[in-house]
């Protein structure tokens, strides 16, 4: 196990090094550090003191790759990508392009946990009730039952979020009057804020996740142990919960641990429609102003998050099923 | 009057595609377990419907993609044989809708309405009165609306059904017509297929294009004189607005999804055939992808193009020309960022195939690598490809939807689902409420959506044989 941690942490810090390298080329193949300059000071007329100004401040007075100038080791550490590179894998995020230059590490762990009060428990709570929608539906398999909960689960997944969005916002605030329209309160207020969206998100992804689901349970309850649980007399309710539910949870995992990052990440388009100040939403502001560094910092910590949450559903596969060994 | 043709470069791209599924539908008729296969697909009721109603929307989509740019009347000034062309770019859509797009009011009016939404100063009876205004063009040919509206709506509506009616009578007798060698005699035939006793679910396509018929009859009868779905914020109507928003659709599901291929197959192919440090490379190279947030990698390559057409105006004669190049590049951005499902897959599937007895018999006749991998394995997967290309479709008309809204879709000139509904979150918050937008683009956006899904799960069921047990079915009582 420990092995197979520090393997998979290498392996890791390697794809992390790939991920921001991509981003560095993605962003200066097009892009010179004068254009984001002039686009980030704002104004008709930008003198070239003003950028060289800001250049410097922010630390993009250096050559982007390689440093010709400088001598032996510098040739390559003198750059900006150098510098970025290895203060952003010390997880130190520095301050960010636009002109009001936050610490964008105290603003990603205050917002952190903001998308965390709106993910988490949608997360869970999706965990439960697909699982709960298709194992009925699986109960009731080849039934009209099993039809329709199907036809509307291909409905469901066939609707846009952004339907759900507008339509529940129309409906539950400005209709019904019963939660405020958008905005977000620290504290226990903030469960009036966010009980729509995760009503709402739940709703968007139930058709999906609920196929998906029963699915992977038809599959297992085809298998030749559920025969012999129904031979031995058990009843149907306890196959499927005590036997098929255990062994599809495999799949269930691997298909539901794809959605952790997201957990600490946010939602884009539900944070940024309800007003929320979570990650999500700090990430639509840095695209809409390009601020590179905020860009830059959430891929990093995008792909960190995915490479973790990797790991972590390997660990899981451990408790759910003693037959795996992570070697 | 004279024109020029104008080939966009989503043009090329869409046609080039068809004429591909042409070239596959070839093939699909010469192939013995190809045609077995999409034959599975056509028996199965909700697919071959899906497809039907696909194939209406990608009418659509291929009428407005054939761009043209009409020559302008000459000037006094103009040179003898020389001829200055329109700045706007029309599609065919265009010139069959040129009526609606005339139909130009001045602000929002609701669904079939005759007066405008919002009171201004009107002289009637050399008085000046206070209220809502007759719109310019909707419901224009009517004298005394008050009294003739209802009336008139009734009577145009009912026409429209009755003749979309008729001809879905027509399509019927010809069915009927067609199957009478098999069923004996053309009223047997009838008979059979109103029983749902056919080889094919001819009572299911007949049904969906009785309905589609209707719909349509009764849309096209009253979209003359009226504006059908409203009007937006401009005056434009919301209908045309709809139709040529099913273009962008088409073009981003399937644009994006073609442009994954090549490099998905390609390395997924090289990777699994050779092993080794190619494999490891390729692996490589997909992790880094899928492990970035997609919508930050592509926000970042669009921004990245968005500079760079910032920096060069020069570079466009028209903007739609502009918008359709911003287009064709997030559709390539959205393949470049997004191939490392399908290369799994294919990875996947080859290394299986190269152990298998006829990869092997070939290399020890001497076959060179490429030939096999060209020969022996591409065909050999590609029914994921096609898999994935079919489902990845409902997905990416879906995602356009977001990415628009995040706000690194498709450019605001050009009219697509995302953008409708971007602007109708904004229509949905007013007072009082205009809701049509958001209806319209509702409704078209589902309706393809589902036909979409419907027909993609119906091709999945055909080539993935084990997928076809995880099918609701219905009656059957359950085994105890």
């Amino acid at each position: 196990m420990g092995s197979y941690l520090l393997r998979r942490l290498a392996h890791g810090v390697l794809i992390l090094i790939g991920v921001n390298l991509l981003t560095f080329l993605l962003f200066f193949t097009v892009n010179t550090p004068d254009d984001m300059a002039r686009l980030n000071i704002g104004g008709k007329r930008v003198t070239q003191e003003q950028i060289d100004k800001w250049k410097a401040e922010r630390g993009y007075d250096k050559p982007l790759y390689w440093n010709a100038e400088a001598s032996g080791t510098a040739k390559a550490t003198r750059t900006v990508l150098w510098e970025r590179s290895v203060s952003l894998l010390l997880l130190d995020f520095g301050r960010s392009d636009s002109a009001r230059s936050t610490d964008i590490g105290h603003e990603v762990s205050t917002r952190m946990g903001v998308s965390l009060q709106l993910a988490l428990p949608l997360f869970l709570l999706q965990l439960v009730v697909s699982i709960a929608f298709s194992l009925m539906l699986v109960f009731f398999r080849h039934s009209r039952i099993d039809f329709w909960g199907v036809v509307l689960c291909v409905l469901m997944l066939s609707i846009s979020s952004l339907f759900y969005i507008i339509v529940g916002q129309f409906l539950f605030s400005r209709w019904l009057r019963l939660v405020p329209m958008s905005g977000y309160e620290s504290g226990l207020d903030a469960v009036r804020f966010l009980a729509l969206p995760i009503v709402l998100s739940l709703l968007s992804r139930l058709g999906s996740e609920s196929r998906l689901y029963r699915a992977m349970f038809l599959e297992e309850v085809g298998k030749d142990y559920v025969r012999t649980a129904r031979a031995k007399g058990l009843s149907e309710q306890v196959v499927l919960l005590r036997h098929v539910l255990r062994n599809a949870l495999i799949p269930i995992i691997t298909s539901a641990g794809s959605y952790l990052p997201y957990v600490f990440l946010g939602s884009l388009v539900f944070e940024s429609f309800f007003g929320i100040p979570g990650l999500g939403a700090f990430v639509i502001e840095a695209i809409g102003g390009q601020d590179f560094a905020i860009v830059r910092t959430m891929v990093f910590l995008g792909s960190a998050l995915y490479i973790a949450s990797n790991v972590l559903i390997d660990v899981a596969y451990t408790w759910v099923d003693p037959r795996v060994r992570l070697a | 009057m004279g024109f020029t043709f104008v080939l966009l470069w989503t043009d090329a791209a869409l046609w080039a595609m068809l004429l591909a599924l042409a070239g596959y539908g070839y093939r699909v008729g010469r192939q013995e377990h190809l045609r077995a296969t999409w034959a599975k697909v056509l028996r199965d009721p909700a697919a071959s419907c899906a497809g039907l109603v696909l194939l209406l929307f990608l009418a659509v989509a291929a009428l407005d993609s054939v761009h043209y740019r009409l020559a302008l009347p000459a000037s006094p000034g103009q040179a003898a044989g020389q001829v200055f062309y329109d700045s706007r770019t029309l599609s065919l859509l265009d010139g069959v809708l040129a009526r609606q797009l005339a139909m130009r009011e001045t602000s929002y009016s609701e669904p079939l309405a005759y007066l405008g939404m919002f009171k201004e100063n009107l002289f009637r009876d050399g008085e000046m009165v206070r209220d809502f205004p007759r719109l310019l063009h909707g419901a224009a040919h009517l004298t005394d609306p008050r009294t003739q509206w209802q009336a008139d709506l009734l009577q145009r509506s009912a026409a429209g059904l009755g003749t979309g009616l008729a001809l879905a009578a027509a399509i019927a007798a010809l069915a009927a017509w067609a199957l009478r060698r098999q069923h004996g005699g053309a009223l047997r035939a009838w008979r059979d297929i109103l029983a749902n006793r056919t080889h094919h679910p001819v009572r299911a396509w007949l049904i969906t294009t009785v309905i589609a018929c209707a719909l349509g009859g009764v849309l096209v009868s009253l979209m003359g004189v009226y504006h059908a779905f409203g009007t937006d914020r401009t005056g434009n109507d919301v209908l045309v607005k709809t139709l040529k928003s099913i273009r962008t659709a088409f073009v981003i599901g399937m644009l994006s999804t073609l442009a994954t291929l090549p490099i998905a197959v390609s390395l997924g192919i090289l990777a699994g055939y050779f092993k080794g440090w190619v494999d490891e490379a390729v692996q490589y190279l997909y992790t880094i992808l899928s492990s970035v947030p997609n919508v930050l990698l592509i926000a970042a390559c669009v921004l990245m193009v968005q500079v760079a057409l910032d920096k060069h105006p020069d570079w466009f004669e028209t903007g739609a020309e502009r918008a359709d190049v911003k287009v064709f590049l997030l559709c390539l951005i959205l393949g470049v960022t997004g191939w490392a499902t399908l290369c799994r897959l294919v990875r996947a599937e080859t290394l299986k195939l190269r152990e298998l007895e006829f990869v092997q018999a070939a290399t020890a006749f001497g076959v060179s690598a490429p030939r096999i991998m060209a020969r022996h394995i591409l065909p050999n997967v590609m029914h994921l490809v096609l898999i994935t290309t079919v489902l990845g479709f409902s997905d990416l008309i879906l995602y356009e939807a977001v990415l628009t809204y995040v706000g690194v879709g498709v450019d605001p000139s050009m009219s697509s689902f995302g953008g409708m509904i971007n602007l109708a979150r904004a229509e949905m918050s007013r007072d009082p409420l205009v809701w049509w937008s958001f209806a319209a683009a509702f409704a078209f956006m589902v309706a393809l959506v589902l036909a979409a899904n419907l027909f993609a799960d119906g091709v999945r069921d055909a080539f993935d044989p084990r997928a076809r047990a995880l099918r609701p079915r219905r009656g059957l009582r359950r085994p105890l």
